[in-house]
């Protein structure tokens, strides 16, 4: 007969807490020296609780399977062409920006998780942030196995890992998170655990990842599904952290708070590109913008969530009026920025099609037809006179979103919004109440940002011109940057979809 | 619309996929207000207050044992508070 089987929950207990020691001859505190000096108070690191009790074999052998599965469908799509069966190679673009976003993210994610497997107190908690260390490194792994797919036939990703420290766009998401990893064990979780995964993760990966499956875009699609199957387990870690903080200490809700109300915004302003990918760079669309804001965020996060969390003393985050107020117009002001900056960009943009403009005068109505339809009509004129409209100068950059300053006043479309602090005697500017209120809570951390402009004119970025920044960036003029419809990208896809081509062999 | 206390909705994103057939009827097996919606690639569940995933309903749909861990395989992401994941169920809920 065989041995009866133990429960998950006795599975858990000895495979986690039942591993762990307390030590006698060093003092518990040396031994985890970083979990104080933000101030959170920490009573009973046991009552840490995670719902998935996941132990270290049944970790292992779900993630092999779903690695399995991942890579047959890679193979699959390399064997098969499967790059063919995009519905345009413009799609191609949305993938270049969030891989080129995203991939270094989930590393630096997997480094700090790692970091948090270590020196968090409770065994629980410490064994929940290593899965996720080693999800983040899958997760890395699948993201290039994908990149090296459409690396073999499309401009822009040769070069990611570079790129993400040296271009002005992929300084927005790589300050948002080295932001998170400077900041204490408490903030981070907040920061990336609760904020970035929880309140925001579906906006991020949802509607991109069926935009991909609706687009023919199998190996994205399957990656992020893949990816997305462990963000579960990352939502979870998120909102038991802040929960398990919370009440653990009444002193523990305004800093908590005040976290909240930071990560918010900042990962809000983060998404302004995920906001321009979703209306503007996937060329079948699966909502907009604003009805993503409103069915994830809106519906599920502040009617369904904050409920919950006011019982903790929560309250919704600061700001969130302005996000609100912005749905009907910040995925235009986004693509407006990286259409006319795509020159110095490792991806194309265009003006959208006909089509294109008439779905979004039906999704926006009440800004569309009045703000930014004029505005893409012009670009396409110009376009059409052989006079493509880009920005011939560098934007002045928000200090703490690093986002070139196009957003407007809230309410009103028409007036580029601009904060300014003054801090030991320089002025530092911003693109919103919300990134200015980020500044002045801790304006010895934001004036050390590294801004892309600051840094080209300093003549840290290879020299001050425009062919010498680029060379410095790794992007091939005329190849990877630029407008889509002049693009390489557009004359391979053309030639590959011409009919009657013979001889595949080479 | 703000939905009152205890019937906020709660709800799962499933992969569209073979497997996740059977387990979409299971849930409809035992939660009998779940609403679908389907999106390229995912299906959304939804359902006001609570949403259960029981081992039971999903073995008799797919007719193989099944470990509520492999829930795991199939899931992209989730609404509400998980408050019990143990040998025979999966539920989803909002605690307050």
């Amino acid at each position: 007969m065989a041995k009866p089987k133990l429960s998950m929950r006795d599975r858990y207990r000895l495979l986690t807490r039942d591993l762990d020691w307390t030590p006698t001859y060093v003092d518990p505190k040396d031994v985890y020296p970083f979990t104080r000096y933000e101030g959170i108070k920490i009573h009973d690191w046991d009552a840490w609780e995670d719902p998935f009790r996941l132990t270290i074999d049944s970790y292992c052998k779900y993630q092999a399977e779903k690695d399995k599965k991942l890579y047959a469908v890679i193979d699959g799509f390399a064997q098969g062409q499967g790059h063919l069966s995009l519905t345009d190679a413009r799609y191609v673009n949305s993938l270049k920006l969030f891989l080129q976003g995203v991939t270094p993210l989930e590393y630096a994610a997997h480094r700090h998780f790692a970091y948090l497997g270590r020196h968090l107190d409770g065994p629980g908690a410490r064994f929940a942030a290593l899965c996720q260390s080693i999800d983040e490194l899958r997760h890395t792994q699948t993201e290039i196995h994908t990149i090296s797919q459409y690396n073999k036939y499309y401009g822009g990703l040769h070069n990611w890992s570079k790129m993400h420290d040296r271009v002005w766009y992929l300084s927005v998401p790589k300050s948002f998170f080295e932001d998170g990893m400077s900041a204490g064990p408490f903030e981070f979780l907040t920061a990336i655990s609760f904020s970035f995964e929880y309140l925001l993760t579906n906006l991020l990966f949802v509607p991109f990842m069926s935009g991909a499956s609706f687009n023919g875009d199998l190996a994205t699609m399957t990656f992020g599904f893949s990816a997305q199957s462990d963000e579960s387990r990352h939502m979870t870690l998120g909102l038991e952290s802040l929960k398990f903080i919370l009440e653990q200490d009444e002193e523990n809700v305004p800093i908590i708070q005040d976290y909240v109300d930071k990560w918010f915004w900042r990962g809000y302003r983060l998404l302004g590109l995920v906001a321009a990918m979703m209306d503007y760079m996937l060329p079948k669309k699966i909502m907009s913008w604003k009805e993503a804001f409103e069915l994830y965020f809106e519906q599920q996060m502040m009617e369904g969530l904050f409920p919950d969390l006011e019982y903790y003393g929560i309250r919704l985050p600061r700001h969130l009026d302005q996000a609100i107020a912005e749905k009907d117009y910040m995925s235009h002001q986004v693509y407006w920025i990286l259409y006319q900056f795509s020159f110095a960009a490792s991806f194309n943009t265009t003006v959208p099609t006909p089509e294109e403009l008439d779905w979004m005068s039906s999704v926006y109505p009440d800004t569309f037809d009045r703000h930014y339809r004029p505005m893409w009509e012009r670009a396409k004129r110009m376009n059409d006179e052989g006079n493509r409209f880009f920005f011939r100068g560098l934007p002045m950059l928000c200090q703490i979103c690093q986002i070139p300053m196009g957003f407007t006043e809230p309410g009103d479309p028409t007036t580029i919004a601009v904060r300014t602090s003054d801090f030991r005697g320089e002025r530092f500017n911003f693109c919103s109440d919300g990134c200015k209120w980020i500044f002045d809570r801790e304006p010895e951390k934001y004036v050390q940002a590294w801004l892309p402009v600051h840094q080209i004119y300093q003549g840290n970025c290879g020299g001050t011109t425009i062919p010498e920044v680029l060379a410095w960036y790794g992007i091939e003029d005329g190849v990877d940057n630029g407008e889509y419809l002049t693009s390489a990208d557009k004359a391979n896809w053309d030639k590959w979809h011409a009919p009657a081509v013979v001889g595949g062999a080479s | 619309m703000t939905a009152a206390r205890g019937t906020r909705p709660v709800g799962v994103d499933l992969q569209d996929s073979e497997d996740t057939r059977a387990l979409v009827e299971a849930i409809e097996d035992v939660n009998p207000d779940v609403t679908l919606r389907r999106m390229p690639g995912l299906v959304k569940l939804q359902s006001p207050g609570q949403l259960v995933i029981s081992r039971e309903a999903v073995e008799q749909r797919l007719g193989r044992p099944w470990e509520t861990h492999e829930f795991q395989l199939n899931i992209v992401s989730y609404v509400g508070n998980i408050s019990e994941w143990d040998d025979d169920e999966i539920v989803i809920k909002w605690e307050h």
